[in-house]
C-alpha cells in the first residue's frame, strides 16, 4: 500500500513539475498574406505531436501547455499551401502567421461559397464535425438546436424540423452538398430527408442574405458540406457507433476516403440507425420506433484549372407515429388533451406499425468547374432528386397495409454561376438556374389526393458583389429574380369548390364536371424579387459589427395552395387557398461580437416584417358521418417577428469554461393584432465545461436548458362536441408549462498506433428524468416528451 | 492527358444531355387528366328504423352526408318523435348513395360481422338498448337491437360503427378500439 502511495505521489508530483515548466500558451493569429483577412479552419499542428487545433472565424487559435523553447508548427488550410514555421516560445507567446490564400480556387473541392464565411454581413454559425458526431444517432434538427436562435418543430422525437428565428418549413432552405433539397418540406410532419452522418459540417445562415442559394429563404439557409479532400496519395476513414438507452438502439456510421496526388478522389459513406419505442419518464411511447439507412458516394477529379465531381446519395427512413396520436375525431382529441397519459400504452417493441411514414430520397449531382485566368471561376451543376413519400394510416379490410398517401416528387436542376475575383478590392458573382419539378400522387391509395398532380418550372438569376472598403470594412450587395410557374390538375368536391367561393373566382379553370367532383387545372405564375445589402466592420478592439438588410419573396408551396380535405395521419381537415400569393419579407439584422482567447460574446437582434405571411391555424370543426374533425386553414396576414440571440462565454482558467446563451422571438399578427401561432418559446442555456488535454483530451460538460412558457399565443377555439352535446373549448393552442433539462456529456480520445485514434464519449440527456411537454411538439396533446437517456459513442479514426 | 480530355468531353456531353433533357421535359405537354378518385366504401346515409314491439307505425331517424368526410357540408339529420314507455325493435341501414342505385353497406357489415360492431349510447328519456343479433362467435353486432323509452322528455341516441374492434369487448368504445366508420348522435323527443 505504501509503495502504491509513493509511486502515485511520484507520478503526481512529476506531472505537477512537468506542468509547471510547460504551462505556456501560444496565442496565434492566421491571416491572408494578401488582404490580411483572418483565415478560419486552418489546421495547426505542433511537429512531433498528434494534436491538431483549428483557427476560429477570426483566424485565432491557441495551443496550451507548451514548454519554453522553439517548436515547429505545420499550418495547413484547405485553401492555402501548407507552411512550416519555427516559433520561439518564451512564456505566453503571441504570433501572427500569414498564409498564401489564393490557392483556393485552384484547389476547389467544395461546391459553392467559401469555408471562411458564407456571407459577409449575415448572422451565421457553423457546426463542425466533432459537434455533429455527438448527434449521430439523433437527427439534423436536434443537432442544429445547439446553435443559438434555432429551435425545432417536432412530431415526436424522430420528425424534427429546424426552426430558424421562429420560421420553418418552406422558409428554410436546405442545401445538401450544394443541392437544394426538394423533399416536400411543406408539411409540418415532414422532416428533412438528411442523414446527419453524411455531413462533415453544417452552417446556418439566418435570414435570406445568401442570395446565391435562393431568394425565398425568409427563415434562413442550412448548408451541409463535406470536408475538403487533400490533393495527395492518402486513404483515411472513420467509423462511429452509438448506443442509446432510450429507444434501446443506436446507429453505426462509416466513411472512407481515397485521394490521389493527381487530384482524383473517391469517398464513400453509409449509416444505419435503429431505435425501438422511446420512453417518457412514466410510460412507453408506443409505436415511436425508427429505422433509417443512408449511403452516399462522391468522386471526381480536381484539377488546377478545371475539375469535376459526381455525387449520389440515398436516404430511406421508416418512422413510427405515436399510436395515441391516431385519433378518430374531435371528441377523441378533447379526451386526449384532457387526459394526463396517452390512451394507448403497450410494452416496448422494435416493431413499427401503422400509423407510420416511409420516405425514400435519391439525389444525384454532377458538377464541373473551370477557371479563366484574369477573370474568375465558372461552375456548372446538374442535379436530379426523387422524393418518394408514403404515409400509412391504420386501415382495415382490403386496404390494410396500403398507403394512404403516396407522393413521388421528381426535381431536376441545372445551374451555372461565375465568380469574378480578379479584382483586388471587389468580387462579383453571377448565376442562373433552371428547374423542373413533377409531382405524382398515386391514385392506388384509394384516398383522395391531398396534394395534386402538378408540374412546376422555376427560373432564377442573381448577381452579388463584395467590396472591400478598407482593411476593416467590407460591404456587400446582391439582387435576385425568381420566376416560378405551377401547373396542377386537381379534383375538388363540388361542395368544397363552392364553399371556398372558387365557383365565382376560378370558374375558368374547371376542365370537366363529374357531378360530385370537378376536375380543375390551376395554373399560377409568380415573379419574386429579392435583394440584400450589408456591411461588416472590425473595430480595433476586436469587436466585430455586422449589419444586413434583406428583401425576400416566397411563392406559396403546393400545400398552401391545394390542401383540401381530411389529412388522415393528422386527423384534421387542412384547407389551402388558391388565392394565396407570394409573401414578402423585409429583414434587418445586427450583430455585435467579440471572440478572444479568454472570453467572447455575440448579440444579434433582428426585425422581420413579413407582408402576406402564410400561416396555418385551427379555425373550427366540420361534421361528417364519421364525426367532427378540427379544420386547419391557411390564411395570409401581415406579420412581424422581433427577436434577439445573445451569447457569452468565458475561459475562467485553462481548464474551466462556461457558455451562456439566450434567445427570444416575438411574433405578431399585425392585421388581427394578436400573437402568431407556433412561435418558439424563449430559451436560456448555460453550460460549464472542464477540459484537460493531458488526460487523453478529456472533457466533460454539464448543460442546463431552461425553456420558458410561451405566453403569447392565439385563442383556443370553441367547437361543438357531439359526445357532450354542447359547445366546448378545444384547448388546442394553450402552450405547456416551462421546463428545465440537464444534459451531461463527456469525451476522451486515445491515440492508437499508425495515426489511428479512438474516441469514447458518454452522454446523458434529460439527466433528472424530468416530465415535460414542448409547445412546438405536435404530440404534446397526447404525451410527455422523452425521459432520461444514456448515450455511449465510440469513434475510430483510421 | 488523353484520358482527361475524354472525361472532359464526357462531362460536356452529360451537361448537354442534361440541358436538352430539361428543355425536352419542359416542353412535353402531358396534360392527360389524372384519374378521378372517390373515397372507397363511402357511407352517405345512416337510417335507424324503430318499430314498436307491440305494433304500430315505425319511426325513422336519418343522417345524410352527400359530400363525405372531405366535403364541407355537415350531415343533414331528420328525426321523428318516439312514444313514451315503449319498447322498439330497431334496425340500422347504411347506404352509399353516390352510386345509383344506392349500395347497401349494411350487407357488407353483416357479411363481415366478426369485424364490425355498432355501439349505442343513450341519454335522457331513452333508458337502454340491447343487442338482438350476434356473429358466429356469439359476440354482438348491433344491426338489430331493441330500444326502450321512459316517460316523456328529451333524449339522445348515439350510434357508432367500429371496424375491426376487439371482440369480445366490455361494451365501451375505449376497450373496443378499431377504426370509426360512423359516429352520429340523434336528438329526439319522447312524447
Amino acid at each position: 500500500m505504501r509503495h502504491t502511495l509513493t509511486i502515485l505521489c511520484i507520478l503526481v508530483c512529476q506531472s505537477f513539475v512537468f506542468a509547471q515548466d510547460c504551462n505556456n500558451i501560444l496565442l496565434g493569429e492566421i491571416i491572408d498574406f494578401h488582404d490580411k483577412t483572418p483565415l478560419a479552419d486552418a489546421i495547426i499542428q505542433v511537429k512531433g505531436n498528434k494534436e491538431q487545433v483549428y483557427s476560429d472565424e477570426f483566424g485565432k487559435f491557441t495551443i496550451k501547455n507548451l514548454c519554453n523553447g522553439s517548436i515547429e508548427l505545420e499550418i495547413s488550410h484547405p485553401e492555402c499551401s501548407t507552411r512550416f514555421i519555427m516559433v520561439e516560445i518564451n512564456g505566453n507567446t503571441h504570433k501572427k502567421i500569414t498564409l498564401e490564400h489564393h490557392l483556393e480556387e485552384l484547389n476547389e473541392v467544395k461546391v459553392i461559397g467559401s469555408t471562411i464565411n458564407k456571407t459577409n454581413s449575415a448572422q451565421e454559425k457553423t457546426l463542425k464535425t466533432e459537434q455533429l458526431e455527438r448527434f449521430g444517432s439523433s437527427n439534423l434538427g436536434d443537432a442544429l438546436k445547439q446553435i443559438n436562435g434555432v429551435s425545432s418543430l417536432n412530431t415526436g422525437s424522430n420528425i424534427v424540423k429546424p426552426v430558424i428565428q421562429g420560421l420553418s418549413g418552406s422558409r428554410v432552405l436546405i442545401l445538401n452538398n450544394g443541392t437544394r433539397m426538394q423533399d416536400m418540406e411543406w408539411g409540418a410532419e415532414h422532416a428533412p430527408n438528411i442523414d446527419i452522418n453524411a455531413a462533415n459540417k453544417v452552417t446556418i445562415v439566418k435570414g435570406s442574405a445568401a442570395l446565391q442559394y435562393g431568394g425565398d429563404a425568409i427563415g434562413g439557409i442550412i448548408l451541409l458540406d463535406q470536408n475538403r479532400i487533400p490533393k495527395k496519395d492518402t486513404i483515411y476513414g472513420k467509423t462511429l457507433v452509438n448506443g442509446v438507452s432510450n429507444g434501446q438502439g443506436g446507429n453505426i456510421s462509416t466513411e472512407l476516403t481515397k485521394a490521389y496526388e493527381n487530384g482524383f478522389y473517391v469517398k464513400g459513406q453509409a449509416s444505419y440507425k435503429k431505435l425501438g419505442d422511446v420512453e417518457a419518464p412514466d410510460y412507453v411511447l408506443s409505436n415511436t420506433g425508427v429505422s433509417q439507412f443512408g449511403a452516399s458516394i462522391n468522386f471526381g477529379k480536381l484539377g488546377f484549372e478545371s475539375g469535376w465531381s459526381a455525387y449520389y446519395s440515398y436516404f430511406d427512413t421508416n418512422i413510427g407515429i405515436l399510436s395515441a396520436s391516431h385519433i378518430g375525431n374531435v371528441d377523441d382529441l378533447i379526451t386526449a388533451i384532457n387526459s394526463d397519459e396517452p390512451s394507448k400504452i403497450s410494452d416496448f417493441t422494435y416493431d413499427i406499425k401503422e400509423p407510420r411514414q416511409n420516405v425514400k430520397h435519391h439525389l444525384g449531382k454532377l458538377k464541373y468547374y473551370k477557371r479563366f485566368e484574369g477573370l474568375g471561376k465558372l461552375n456548372i451543376q446538374y442535379d436530379i432528386q426523387q422524393n418518394h413519400r408514403f404515409e400509412y394510416d391504420i386501415r382495415v379490410g382490403d386496404d390494410k397495409g396500403k398507403a394512404s398517401l403516396d407522393l413521388k416528387l421528381t426535381t431536376q436542376t441545372l445551374a451555372a454561376d461565375i465568380n469574378i475575383d480578379a479584382f483586388e478590392k471587389q468580387k462579383f458573382s453571377f448565376g442562373i438556374l433552371g428547374r423542373y419539378q413533377e409531382n405524382f400522387p398515386n391514385p392506388e391509395t384509394g384516398v383522395r389526393r391531398l396534394i395534386p398532380d402538378y408540374e412546376k418550372v422555376d427560373f432564377g438569376v442573381f448577381a452579388t458583389t463584395e467590396y472591400k472598403f478598407s482593411d476593416a470594412t467590407t460591404l456587400d450587395a446582391g439582387i435576385r429574380y425568381d420566376y416560378s410557374k405551377i401547373d396542377a390538375q386537381k379534383f375538388y368536391i363540388t361542395s368544397r369548390w363552392e364553399e371556398r367561393g372558387y365557383d365565382e373566382d376560378y370558374s375558368d379553370i374547371v376542365v370537366s364536371d363529374r357531378s360530385t367532383q370537378l376536375l380543375t387545372n390551376p395554373k399560377f405564375s409568380y415573379h419574386n424579387f429579392s435583394a440584400s445589402a450589408g456591411l461588416k466592420h472590425r473595430f480595433s478592439n476586436e469587436n466585430q459589427f455586422r449589419f444586413n438588410y434583406s428583401l425576400a419573396q416566397r411563392a406559396p408551396n403546393p400545400s398552401e395552395l391545394f390542401s383540401d380535405g381530411l389529412h388522415h395521419s393528422a386527423a384534421r381537415i387542412e384547407l389551402g387557398d388558391l388565392r394565396i400569393k407570394s409573401e414578402t419579407s423585409h429583414r434587418l439584422s445586427l450583430s455585435l461580437g467579440k471572440d478572444t482567447y479568454t472570453w467572447g460574446y455575440e448579440v444579434s437582434p433582428y426585425y422581420n416584417l413579413i407582408s402576406d405571411f402564410i400561416l396555418l391555424e385551427p379555425t373550427g370543426v366540420e361534421f361528417s358521418l364519421r364525426g367532427a374533425f378540427p379544420v386547419w386553414e391557411y390564411r395570409q396576414t401581415d406579420a412581424r417577428l422581433l427577436g434577439v440571440d445573445a451569447s457569452i462565454y468565458n475561459n475562467w482558467t485553462n481548464n474551466w469554461r462556461t457558455d451562456h446563451k439566450f434567445s427570444i422571438v416575438k411574433g405578431k399578427d399585425r392585421t388581427k393584432n394578436e400573437a402568431l401561432i407556433n412561435i418558439p418559446s424563449a430559451r436560456l442555456q448555460n453550460q460549464i465545461t472542464f477540459a484537460k488535454q493531458e488526460w487523453n483530451n478529456f472533457n466533460i460538460s454539464l448543460q442546463s436548458e431552461y425553456v420558458f412558457k410561451q405566453n403569447e399565443y392565439i385563442d383556443n377555439i370553441m367547437v361543438y362536441s357531439p359526445q357532450q352535446d354542447q359547445e366546448v373549448e378545444l384547448d388546442i393552442n394553450t402552450p405547456p408549462s416551462a421546463y428545465h433539462l440537464l444534459k451531461l456529456d463527456s469525451e476522451m480520445k486515445f491515440d492508437l498506433k499508425n495515426t489511428k485514434a479512438l474516441t469514447v464519449g458518454l452522454g446523458i440527456n434529460n439527466l433528472l428524468n424530468t416530465e415535460y411537454r414542448d409547445y412546438l411538439n405536435r404530440q404534446r396533446y397526447f404525451t410527455d416528451d422523452l425521459g432520461r437517456s444514456f448515450t455511449l459513442r465510440l469513434k475510430l479514426n483510421y | 492527358m488523353i484520358k482527361r480530355n475524354t472525361i472532359l468531353k464526357n462531362i460536356k456531353k452529360v451537361s448537354l444531355i442534361a440541358f436538352s433533357s430539361i428543355a425536352l421535359i419542359s416542353c412535353s405537354d402531358d396534360d392527360d387528366a389524372p384519374e378521378e378518385q372517390n373515397e372507397e366504401e363511402v357511407i352517405t346515409t345512416v337510417i335507424v328504423k324503430l318499430t314498436p314491439e307491440a305494433g304500430g307505425t315505425a319511426v325513422t331517424l336519418m343522417s345524410k352526408d352527400d359530400d363525405g368526410a372531405d366535403g364541407p357540408n355537415a350531415p343533414v339529420i331528420t328525426v321523428e318523435n318516439l312514444a313514451a314507455n315503449t319498447i322498439y325493435n330497431g334496425t340500422i341501414t347504411l347506404l352509399n348513395e353516390t352510386e345509383s342505385p344506392a349500395e347497401d353497406i349494411t350487407l357488407e357489415v353483416a357479411e363481415e360481422d366478426d369485424d364490425h360492431q355498432f355501439f349505442y349510447a343513450v341519454s335522457g328519456a331513452i333508458s337502454n338498448t340491447e343487442y338482438t343479433d350476434m356473429d358466429e362467435d356469439g359476440n354482438p353486432v348491433g344491426i338489430t337491437f331493441t330500444l326502450s323509452t321512459t316517460d316523456a322528455g328529451a333524449a339522445t341516441l348515439g350510434v357508432t360503427l367500429r371496424h375491426e374492434p376487439k371482440k369480445p369487448n366490455d361494451g365501451t368504445l375505449t376497450d373496443a378500439g378499431g377504426a370509426t366508420d360512423v359516429e352520429q348522435t340523434f336528438s329526439v323527443t319522447v312524447e
